[in-house]
């Protein structure tokens, strides 16, 4: 592909809870425009990935990059630095950048969640409009009294827009608790994209679909691609889904990448298929 | 200050620690458990009193400690199935508020039954006993409150760590719905969780109160909190941490008293408090936990 | 320039504003035949505030946060050092003297209570800062602790040349008539009904619902959590200013622990998360625990003693209540719904449904 600009880059992030090593040396790229999936068995740590990636966990060990700029980067200090570096050590570079998720979103990354994370309680608008508060230009004191009633109509009118372009705008005073499951997917990526994301990560959005939800999510997340100018980063277990969309795969296991590539080169890749069906590795391999 | 008062007060906070540590041992067992602040712990260690005067105009004393330790036990008991068991499913905050409207039931209760008036505690001989070591005069129970703790908390260790039932309960704690479904009958462990809470708070109350002379409907209430500041300090959820909390905290109640702060003494232990949920929020003996996303 | 709609909604709203206006100005004109109602309506307005800046912690924002009595304290001290008339500081202060700086200053009320107000809302924003990170239990009992240091630094000798240490103040000036009382109220619960309505209204709720959810929304939950708490804080300061007013002093002892259970017991009788709920709930307790006061009499009937009412039975049954409350309708009565025109039409509707089906059976 001509000039690939670099959106997401992930260079060596390592998660370690206590003894476990959820991921392992992750390295990553996403270009801009692109579709790319990251699967593997259950978990492989790819949901801890994307909590690195979005702040929720601060990886032990490695750096993201979002357009070429720093994102995260963390270090193994004391003692963990030793097990990292071993005994003759080197040094680390970089200073340290821990940011907040929402310091994260608002740079431009959204995502949803694996179980479904809506504000159940609320209006399928009041989700939409919690996304758009962060950009809204207003303060306590402007918002108490009205004084920002330019802003709010701006953030339900582009609110209602956004709904009734996603075909949403029928459930716009729902709950969103009580809505069907294929629906709530929907408002989550709708919830998500109203944060004017650049880059857009879904865990598992096909996650309990059936085949025919499944293909409508495959054209749903094409056309937000194209509509919204996004770059799209997801983990997907359905792999007629995956196979049709993503321009790239990467698949890891055990928190480590075995294998990436085009998806005509996954679906032959040996590595890959043993991973999934369970053939027995030696170990050390 | 001389040597002798020094360790005159010391004795006092270690005694006071004492019957603090004991107190503190029942928030933490059911906060490892249920995951709430059980705030009626303090006021049935209140009511443990009452039960403490009640018992003791009608039997001797031998008779008496039993009835109170099983009275407070029953109440403890009675109180988890009518106001906490019906909750189980319900958000964190509805138990933590059922717990207070517990709170404010027993201590209405006690004002009604017992009137608002402080009711003088009964004397145990052999408890009151002074003792005098130089300069030192102090009471037995003074000596004895901190050796009585100190066996408890290793007993109830040895039976957390080594028996069936203590496999149970940290099995309840680490994660419920798993112990569960291993056969494990959460209600009953539960139940024992708060036998052993209460049982201990009734212990406690003894000690304390045998100390401090008068009950009344709200005695319960601050030194509960302080308790549960003391269980925090420890760790929550650790039982050699609320002991040792128990302790720290008992001293440095007396340490501020005796330096003529006494209005701050409550204080104390909610900066104290304050200090350890920044410097170090699992407290002493605690364990660092991460949510699952 | 706009048209003003004459809607049903338009219409009920001022209605209830034109009967509470009546009932108010009946009252105030046989002020001496009614004081009692005066005085129950007064404490309850102003629970009332105290409870739905509870509710804004702990039902809108869903932080377990329990200092109010604590900044009700704070509130009552700093409103009545204010506005004690000067003339007589020096007999309050008979024994530490008044010191200085504040003794010749005296401010109208209103003035009084933004100063309280201003203040509560410093000290939130700091102590906000170590303890809005804690989870919610650990925040409930380092709120609670909160409390009992405020009152134990405001009872201090060493401060007495401020506060009068543990005598208290006394003689504070009362509410000019019960018109002043309900209005400074109703302006507090008003301005916390339009944060709770507006976009920040909206962050909080988020946070309640799901904080992760809200992070990845954009939404700082630190921050966040520290707005709702000043915000709370300052109207629990006001309410305690004007508690100070109501009471016409000010002491330690007034402000416990208890105080706050009350008022959370308020909170949830009317409903977790809903701004009229609270204010339901405010009247009902207050008005309740003086229904509920022939309990504590002692009745013959002959020689026969009713059993059980004496001193403190009105508290148990009370207590009683509430734990039925708690267990069976932890809702509370409005849930999270708000009183209003469309409430109304709600439950109006499904009446006249519940009719029409038993008519058709």
């Amino acid at each position: 592909m001509p000039n690939k600009e670099s959106v997401l880059r992930v260079e060596h992030v390592t998660m370690q809870f206590g003894g476990v090593v959820a991921v392992n040396d992750l390295s990553l790229e996403v270009n801009k425009g692109e579709i790319i999936a990251l699967i593997g068995p259950n978990g492989a740590g790819k949901t801890t990935a994307f909590n690195c990636i979005t702040g929720v966990y601060e990886p032990t060990n490695g750096e993201v990059y979002f357009n070429n700029k720093i994102l995260v980067r963390n270090h193994p200090q004391g003692k963990m630095k030793r097990m990292y570096l071993g005994e003759d050590e080197g040094e680390y570079f970089g200073t340290i950048v821990a940011p907040t998720p929402d310091v994260i979103t608002k740079k431009g990354i959204a995502r949803t969640f694996q179980n479904i994370r809506l504000f159940s309680s609320q209006t399928v608008m009041d989700n939409v409009l919690v996304a758009k508060h962060m950009r809204a230009k207003q303060n306590p004191f402007t918002a108490t009294f009205r004084l920002n009633h330019s802003e709010e109509s701006r953030m339900r009118k582009e609110a209602v827009e956004l709904l009734k372009e996603l075909d949403l705008y029928q459930y716009k005073d729902d709950i969103a608790g009580s809505l069907p499951y294929g629906i709530q997917r929907k408002l989550e990526i709708a919830r998500a994209l109203a944060t004017e994301p650049k880059l857009l990560l879904l865990d598992e959005p096909a996650a309990g679909m059936n085949p025919q939800e499944t293909m409508e999510l495959t054209e749903y997340i094409r056309e937000i691609r194209d509509k919204y100018d996004l770059t799209i980063f997801m983990i997907e277990h359905h792999m007629d889904l995956v196979m049709e969309i993503s321009d790239r795969i990467y698949v890891l296991d055990f928190g480590k990448t075995i294998a990436s590539g085009l998806p005509e080169e996954i679906a032959t890749n040996q590595t890959v298929i043993e991973a999934y069906l369970g053939v027995t590795e030696d170990v050390g391999d | 200050m001389t040597i002798s008062y020094f360790f005159q007060q010391l004795l006092n906070g270690l005694s006071l620690g004492g019957a603090y540590a004991l107190i503190a041992i029942g928030y933490t067992m059911v906060y490892g458990i249920l995951r709430m602040i059980n705030f009626a712990h303090g006021d049935v260690f209140m009511m443990a009193g009452y039960f403490a005067i009640y018992s003791m105009a009608a039997f001797p004393w031998q008779l008496s400690l039993p009835i109170v330790i099983i009275g407070t036990i029953v109440l403890g008991v009675v109180i988890e199935r009518i106001a906490y068991k019906p909750l189980r499913t319900a958000p964190r905050m509805s138990v933590m508020i059922s717990a207070i409207g517990v709170s404010y039931f027993l201590e209405n209760l006690a004002n009604y039954l017992f009137t608002a008036m402080p009711q003088s505690y009964p004397q145990i001989d052999i408890l009151k006993q002074i003792h005098t070591f130089g300069d030192i005069t102090v009471s037995r129970v003074t000596i004895i409150a901190p050796i009585i703790t100190i066996v408890l908390t290793f007993l109830l260790m040895t039976l957390v760590n080594h028996t069936k039932l203590g496999m149970a309960m940290r099995a309840c704690s680490k994660d419920q719905d798993t112990a569960r479904i291993m056969g494990i009958k959460v209600d009953r462990v539960i139940t024992m969780t708060f036998v052993i809470g209460c049982g201990l708070a009734a212990i406690g109350s003894i000690l304390y109160f045998t100390d401090r002379n008068t009950v009344q409907p709200y005695s319960g209430s601050l030194p509960g909190l302080k308790c549960f500041v003391a269980a925090v300090l420890g760790g929550i959820g650790s039982i050699p941490g609320a002991m040792v909390g128990g302790f720290i905290v008992g001293i440095c109640q007396i340490a501020i008293t005796a330096a003529g702060y006494s209005v701050f003494s409550d204080a104390f232990t909610f900066v104290l408090l304050i200090f350890i949920l920044i410097i170090r929020p699992t407290g002493i003996f605690g364990e660092k936990a991460t949510d699952k996303v | 320039m706009q048209k003003i709609k004459l809607t049903n909604k338009t219409i009920f709203n001022i209605a209830c504003v034109a009967i509470v206006v009546i009932l108010l100005g009946y009252l105030q004109a046989t002020e001496i035949e009614n004081s009692y109602a005066i005085t129950i309506i007064e404490r309850s307005c102003i629970y009332a505030v105290a409870a739905v800046s509870m509710n804004l912690m702990i039902g809108f924002t869903g932080q377990f946060s329990l200092g109010t009595a604590g900044f009700m304290c704070l509130g009552a001290y700093i409103t009545g050092i204010f506005t004690m008339p000067i003339e007589i500081r020096d007999q309050v202060y008979y024994l530490y003297g008044m010191v200085s700086f504040i003794h010749n200053i005296q401010v109208p009320l209103v003035v009084a209570l933004l100063i309280s107000g201003v203040i509560g809302a410093i000290i939130a924003f700091l102590i906000g800062w170590p303890v809005l990170r804690l989870k919610s239990d650990y925040l409930a009992i380092a709120t609670l602790g909160f409390s009992e240091i405020v009152r134990a630094v405001l009872g201090w000798d060493g401060l007495g040349k401020i506060t009068n240490a543990s005598y208290g103040l006394s003689n504070i000036p009362a509410f000019s008539s019960i018109f002043q009382a309900v209005i400074i109220c109703g302006v507090c619960i008003a301005l916390m009904l339009l944060m709770i309505n507006s976009s920040y209204g909206r962050a909080f709720k988020a946070v309640r619902d799901d904080d992760i959810a809200a992070e990845a929304m954009g939404i700082n939950l630190f921050k966040t959590k520290q707005l709702a708490f000043v915000v709370s804080s300052f109207f629990a300061t006001v309410a305690g200013g004007l508690m100070a007013v109501f009471l016409r002093s000010a002491a330690t002892s007034t402000f416990t622990v208890a105080l706050t259970y009350n008022i959370l017991l308020m909170v949830v009788i009317g409903g977790i998360g809903s701004v009229s709920g609270s204010v339901l709930g405010a009247f009902l307790i207050t008005a309740g625990q003086e229904w509920l006061r022939f309990l504590d009499k002692e009745y013959y009937i002959g020689s026969f003693k009713v059993p059980f009412t004496r001193t403190g039975f009105r508290m148990v049954i009370f207590s009683v209540l509430l734990m039925l409350f708690v267990l069976f309708w932890n809702k509370g009565i409005m849930g999270s719904k708000e009183f209003s025109f469309d409430w109304f039409k709600n439950i109006y509707i499904s009446i006249k449904r519940r009719i029409r089906r038993k008519n058709n059976a």
